[in-house]
């Protein structure tokens, strides 16, 4: 992977020539039926959810959308979705548990909205709620961050059995400018935090949260869809093979692990 | 996500207060202005009033040790980790530090104690997150801590009872304080797969990635009367907006307001409401094994 500035990938992490969710469901799956709603408040378009073919293999998809061109980009939220649409994402992940189907993540986000009617309906409730449910969830869940990875907002579609990271996409506890005019007052200051972060897909292997990065080099061309499609196929047919209690056992440590290395006093037996 | 810059404030008179023995009340001692109702609080009145104005009602913050002693039965508390720390592991700017200093001042190496103590003789497993060790800020000794109470106490088939304080995900630790929202989450699913019962307090303030997983997972969710208790940072949303914040926005009133709230626990009272629940809930649950 060639040396490239953190914030650089930032830059096109967000790029608006990216695809979005919806081109990864077009490109990825086919037969794709979109399932709409929470079933307690409103159908969020920021989170488009639904059932298709990947292969011969019916999945569950949960795609977070920024949309393309202004006005679309606009109605789609800009990609920040409300508690409706971690509660659609929640309803459909249950759905697919219940039958036996596997789901695929894709995560495109800034973060959560931060507005206030999301917070009268109870964003940090949403999320909370998703990563309970997604942390025992019985049936495989392996989620691709495609652009931007913000924080909490992006994590409730990504407590999964494996992450994936496009090589430019980012993954963050907070976004660099927000770090920087926390740290030094000053969001100009983003390319430093950027770097302190380490907010890279490459960083992110490094830490051991993702389990692979995806290269770019055809990226949203035929071949580059198909090569993500076919490790899709085979990682869902390896996980399949484990029963549900393995499966979650092994999502479980996963996570258990992350943080343990880097500790005073770590000595203590997980 | 953001935390207060409090080595910059003065240093927390009611921390040096509660190391220092009791003294009887007389003109000299020091006091403490109420911010609701003005009143000068002599520090041994507010302390043994478990940090409360006794004419208003308000709740100071408290640290860590001052929850547990006013919370816990006399000398019942058995700390668990309690050297257990965060690293900078990512050679973050000012991180180490700040750090080291924040122990100097705390007195404590993390932002939350865990243990297992008795309220009015029962037994559960007890979190306290701490104020004043980086706003309660979530990073990987946070995250190890409680998950390891909850495996803990799944374990030993006890309830756990956590009190919330945090600003949010820590940012010194980068991506590895995300994963502790899943991490911790995972621990509280299995807890209560195992049908045991997890009682949580939101105290002034709860935000960020500590609402949006272990403080909002209880089975039952109370709240310190006015705390301040959100996701997302209300100048955020204000510049996100461009709105104007309705009035008592993000408080437990508020939360309790909008259905995600269980019921308001003025702190005189959390002994008593919690023992009762703990009582109600001690035949042992579904046992989903």
């Amino acid at each position: 992977m060639p040396d490239k500035a953190a914030i650089d990938r930032v830059k096109t992490a967000r790029s608006n020539n990216r695809p979005t969710g919806v081109d990864f469901i077009e490109n990825l799956f086919s037969d794709f039926i979109e399932l709409h709603g929470d079933r307690r408040y409103a159908d969020d378009p920021a989170i488009v959810g639904g059932i298709a073919y990947l292969g011969s293999m019916p999945v569950t998809v949960i795609a977070m959308e920024k949309g393309h061109g202004a006005r679309e980009r606009m109605s789609r939220n800009f990609g920040a979705p409300n508690p409706e649409g971690y509660r659609k994402a929640c309803r459909l992940m249950k759905q697919a548990e219940k039958f036996g189907r596997p789901v695929v993540c894709i995560v495109d986000t800034s973060g959560a909205y931060c507005g206030i009617e999301a917070e009268e309906r109870g964003q940090g409730q949403a999320i909370a709620e998703n990563l309970m449910v997604m942390m025992s969830l019985r049936t495989p869940v392996i989620s691709v961050l495609i652009g931007e990875g913000g924080s909490g907002g992006a994590l409730a579609l990504a407590a999964a059995d494996e992450v994936w990271m496009l090589e430019n996409a980012v993954y963050s506890v907070i976004s660099p400018e927000g770090c920087a005019s926390i740290l030094w007052r000053d969001a100009s200051k983003a390319a430093e935090a950027a770097q302190s972060l380490k907010l890279t897909a490459q960083d992110a292997l490094e830490l051991e949260a993702i389990e692979r990065v995806i290269p770019e080099n055809d990226l949203g061309k035929d071949a580059f869809y198909s090569a993500l499609k076919e490790q899709l196929i085979a990682r869902f047919g390896s996980l399949s093979e484990l029963t549900p209690d393995a499966l979650t056992e092994r999502r479980y440590m996963r996570f258990r692990k992350l943080g343990t290395k880097n500790l005073k006093e770590a000595d203590h037996a997980v | 996500m953001s935390f207060i810059n409090f080595l910059n404030k003065p240093k927390n008179e009611l921390e040096s207060a509660s190391k220092l023995p009791p003294v009887a009340s007389d003109e000299n001692e020091p006091s403490k202005a109420c911010p609701e109702c003005h009143r000068q609080i002599p520090l041994s009145q507010l302390w043994a009033n478990c940090n409360c104005c006794r004419d208003c009602g308000y709740h100071f913050r408290m640290n860590a040790r001052q929850r547990i002693h006013c919370f816990t039965d006399a000398d019942s508390f058995k700390e668990f980790d309690p050297e257990l720390q965060s690293e900078d592991f990512l050679a973050f700017p000012g991180y180490k530090k700040k750090l080291e200093l924040t122990e100097t001042v705390s007195g404590e190496k993390e932002a939350v104690t865990c243990g297992t103590a008795l309220v009015r003789g029962l037994e559960c497993c007890l979190f306290v997150m701490d104020p004043y060790f980086m706003m309660g800020s979530m990073g990987t000794a946070v995250g190890e801590k409680i998950t390891r109470l909850f495996e803990y106490a799944t374990r030993h088939r006890l309830p756990v009872v956590g009190f919330t304080v945090s600003g949010g995900a820590r940012m010194q630790e980068g991506l590895l304080s995300l994963m502790q929202m899943a991490k911790t989450s995972g621990a509280v699913q299995r807890h209560s797969d195992a049908g045991l019962l997890y009682i949580t307090v939101l105290t002034n303030p709860t935000t960020g990635g500590v609402t949006a997983s272990f403080a909002m997972e209880g089975d039952i969710i109370l709240a310190e009367p006015k705390a301040t208790v959100g996701f997302a940072g209300a100048r955020v949303i204000e510049q996100t907006t461009r709105k104007k914040l309705p009035q008592g926005f993000q408080t437990s009133e508020f939360m309790l307001e909008h259905g995600f709230v269980d019921a308001i626990a003025p702190r005189d009272k959390q002994r008593q409401i919690i023992s009762t629940l703990l009582k109600m809930h001690s035949g042992g649950g579904q046992d989903a094994g």
